[in-house]
C-alpha cells in the first residue's frame, strides 16, 4: 500500500526546476504529481513518476541528488469536508502529517491526496480500519 | 619497504655530515649563477664559504612564491637552457604561474624519491599503479609516473577525469596502488557506489593520496570507502613535486622528509625566526641536490610540525605532521584565525556529510561574514525541509563551536564546487582590504 516517490535537492536559483523537468521530458518519464517544499537557500522538488528507476537515473547522470521515500496516496471525496473526514481519522489515532499534497487526477468521483508519515505502516492501518481508499503504486503510476 | 636502504637509514651524523657538504655546494653554486640569490646573499652579507655549520643556514635569506613570480618564466635557472630537459609549472591561479625545470639528473633524483615514496606504500615490482594525478605541467602525473616506472612497477597513467571510464580500468586492469588527490579519490569512491562496483572487489591494497591537506578523519573515510591503506604525499612543483616526504606503511603518522636531498626548519610565520623541534609553524625547504632549479630557503605557506623521534620503519629521516593548513590560507574572520581544514574536521563529524565545502569570505557594513557551503550528497539529503535545516543549523552550531565563528552555512548541489586538477576551490575571499 506504498507509493514511490523521488525527492530532488534543488538550490534556490534561476532555472533548476526547468532543468529537473527537462531531464524528466528527455528521459520520456510522465509527472503524475509534486510539491516544491521551499526555503530562502534550497528546495526540496518531490515527485510521484510514472517510472521511478528511470527517472532517478536520469537526473542521478545529470549530478543531482535524489532520495526516495514511501509515502501514501488516499482517495478523499470531493466535496466540503472530504479531507477533513481524514485528518480527523488521523488526529484521534495521534498521527502526525509530515507533509501532503494533491495528485492531479482523479479516481472516480474522488480526488487524490498524497500523504508523508513518519509511521506509514500504521497510518494505512488505521485509515483502512476506517474505510479509507488507499490507492497502491502499481495503479497510481499508470492512473 | 625501504627502497634506498643505505640512505634512508642513515644515521643523524653522517646525514648531517651530507646535508652540509651538499648544502655548501649548493649555495656556492646558486651565487655563482643566480643573480637573484647573488644579489640576496650581498644584502645581507652572506658568502656561501661563511656556512660552517647547518645551524648556519638561518643567516641565508628566505625565497617566497613572490620572488619566484618576480623571477618569471626562468629567472632562477641554476643552468643553461640547454641543460633543461623538462619544465613544469604551478597552475598559478594567482597570477602567473610559477616555472620550475629539471635537468636529466634532476628527474632521475626525483624519479628515486617516487619510487622511494611509493615503496613505503608497499609496491614492489610486481604492482599495477593506477595513477589519477594530472599528467601535463602540473608535477603529479609524471611524477608519480616516473617514480613507478623506476621502481619497475606497471603504470597506468590514466591522469585525472572521465572517472566512469576509471572506475571501469581499475577493475579490468587490477590495479593494487591508486594515487590522486584524497578529494579525488572520494569522488571515485562516490562514482563507483553510483556505478554499483565495490571497492572491496577491486584489488586495491594502498593509496597515495596528496596535493592537497587533508586530515586524519577523510583517511577513514577513504580507508572504510575504498578498503586500502590510504597513506600522505606531500611536495610542491618548487622542490621537485610529489616524493619530498611520503608516510610509511608501518607507522602512517607522519611523513618521512627525503632529508638527503632537502633540508626541511620550521620557522614563525610572521616573524621568520627557526623555531625549536616539535614546534607548529611555517615548513621551509632548501633543496641541497637539484641541479636547473635549487631553492634555498623556500617557504612552502604550510604549516606544520617536524617530529624527529625513530619511526618503526626504520627510516631516520625526520617526520613532518600532517600540514594542518596554510599560513596564507588561513582566514582572519572577526580576529579569529580560521583553516579550512578545521571546517573540514567539523563536517567530516557529521553523519552524512561529504567533505566537500567551500568558504567565502565577504565584508558587510565592515564586518566580516563567513558563508560555508555544504554539497549535499545522497546520505545527507531528505525529502524533509526540517531535516535539512536541522543539519545547517549542527552544523553552523558545530563550527561556533569548535572554531568560535558564526558562519552561514548554505546547502548547495553536488559538484557545485569548482575542482581544478582535482584540487578543490577552498576559500574565495572577496574582502578588498
Amino acid at each position: 500500500m506504498r507509493v514511490e516517490q523521488i525527492s530532488v535537492f534543488l538550490e534556490n536559483k534561476a532555472g533548476r526546476l526547468a532543468e529537473v523537468t527537462r531531464i524528466l521530458s528527455e528521459a520520456g518519464v510522465n509527472i503524475r504529481a509534486l510539491s516544491l517544499a521551499d526555503t530562502s537557500d534550497f528546495g526540496i522538488l518531490r515527485l510521484i513518476v510514472n517510472d521511478n528507476e528511470k527517472a532517478k537515473e536520469a537526473l542521478k547522470a545529470n549530478g543531482f541528488t535524489v532520495g526516495k521515500t514511501d509515502v501514501v496516496a488516499v482517495e478523499v471525496e470531493d466535496r466540503p469536508g472530504g479531507l477533513y473526514k481524514i485528518l480527523d481519522i488521523l488526529r484521534k489515532a495521534g498521527i502526525n502529517v509530515e507533509y501532503m499534497y494533491a495528485f492531479v487526477q482523479q479516481s472516480g468521483n474522488n480526488a487524490v491526496i498524497i500523504f508523508r508519515f513518519d509511521n506509514l505502516d500504521e497510518a494505512v492501518r488505521v485509515l483502512m480500519e476506517n474505510g479509507v481508499t488507499v490507492i497502491n503504486g502499481s495503479k497510481l503510476y499508470t492512473m | 619497504m625501504i627502497y634506498d636502504m643505505e640512505y634512508e637509514t642513515l644515521p643523524r651524523e653522517a646525514l648531517e655530515a651530507i646535508q652540509l657538504r651538499r648544502l655548501q655546494t649548493t649555495l656556492q653554486r646558486v651565487y655563482a649563477t643566480v643573480p637573484f640569490y647573488r644579489k640576496r646573499f650581498d644584502d645581507v652579507g652572506f658568502k656561501p664559504s661563511d656556512l660552517k655549520s647547518l645551524q648556519d643556514l638561518r643567516r641565508v635569506p628566505f625565497t617566497t612564491k613572490q620572488d619566484l613570480r618576480d623571477n618569471y618564466p626562468y629567472g632562477l635557472f641554476a643552468v643553461p637552457m640547454e641543460n633543461v630537459v623538462r619544465i613544469h609549472a604551478s597552475s598559478g591561479t594567482t597570477g602567473k604561474p610559477t616555472v620550475v625545470g629539471y635537468t636529466a639528473r634532476d628527474i632521475e633524483t626525483w624519479a628515486t624519491l617516487m619510487a622511494r615514496s611509493l615503496s613505503a606504500a608497499g609496491a614492489t615490482r610486481g604492482d599495477i599503479i593506477h595513477n589519477a594525478y594530472g599528467y601535463g605541467l602540473f608535477t603529479g602525473g609524471l611524477g608519480v609516473h616516473y617514480g613507478a616506472e623506476k621502481l619497475g612497477a606497471s603504470v597506468i597513467p590514466i591522469s585525472g577525469g572521465n572517472t566512469k571510464r576509471q572506475i571501469m580500468i581499475m577493475k579490468d586492469f587490477g590495479a593494487t596502488i591508486l594515487t590522486c588527490t584524497p578529494s579525488y579519490a572520494l569522488h571515485l569512491a562516490e562514482v563507483a557506489r553510483e556505478m554499483g562496483v565495490d571497492f572491496a572487489d577491486l584489488k586495491f591494497k594502498a593509496g597515495l593520496f596528496g596535493a592537497e591537506p587533508w586530515s586524519e578523519k577523510m583517511r577513514e573515510e577513504i580507508e572504510r570507502k575504498m578498503h586500502l591503506s590510504a597513506l600522505d604525499i606531500y611536495g610542491l612543483s618548487e622542490v621537485i613535486g610529489p616524493g619530498v616526504a611520503v608516510e610509511c606503511l608501518e607507522a602512517k603518522a607522519g611523513l618521512h622528509i627525503f632529508e638527503d636531498h632537502f633540508i626541511a626548519e620550521i620557522i614563525d610565520p610572521n616573524t621568520g625566526e627557526v623555531l625549536p623541534p616539535g614546534s607548529t609553524g611555517e615548513l621551509v625547504f632548501t633543496s641541497i641536490t637539484k641541479e636547473a632549479f635549487p631553492v634555498i630557503r623556500y617557504r612552502t605557506r604550510d604549516i606544520t610540525s617536524l617530529n624527529p623521534e625513530p619511526c618503526v620503519c626504520g627510516r631516520t629521516f625526520v617526520r613532518m605532521n600532517r600540514v594542518s593548513g596554510r599560513s596564507d590560507d588561513m582566514l582572519i574572520i572577526r580576529g579569529v584565525n580560521v583553516f579550512p581544514s578545521q571546517i573540514e574536521s567539523v563536517l567530516m563529524e557529521i553523519q552524512g556529510v561529504e567533505p566537500h565545502y567551500q568558504l567565502i569570505v565577504d565584508r558587510e557594513d565592515n564586518l566580516d561574514k563567513l558563508t560555508v557551503l555544504v554539497e549535499v550528497g545522497e546520505s545527507a539529503f531528505s525529502d524533509k525541509v526540517k531535516s535539512l535545516q536541522d543539519l545547517e543549523k549542527m552544523i553552523t552550531k558545530n563550527i561556533k563551536e569548535y572554531l568560535g565563528v558564526s558562519a552561514k552555512v548554505k546547502l548547495v548541489e553536488p559538484k557545485t564546487i569548482a575542482r581544478s586538477e582535482g584540487k578543490a576551490v577552498r576559500v574565495i575571499d572577496n574582502r578588498k582590504l
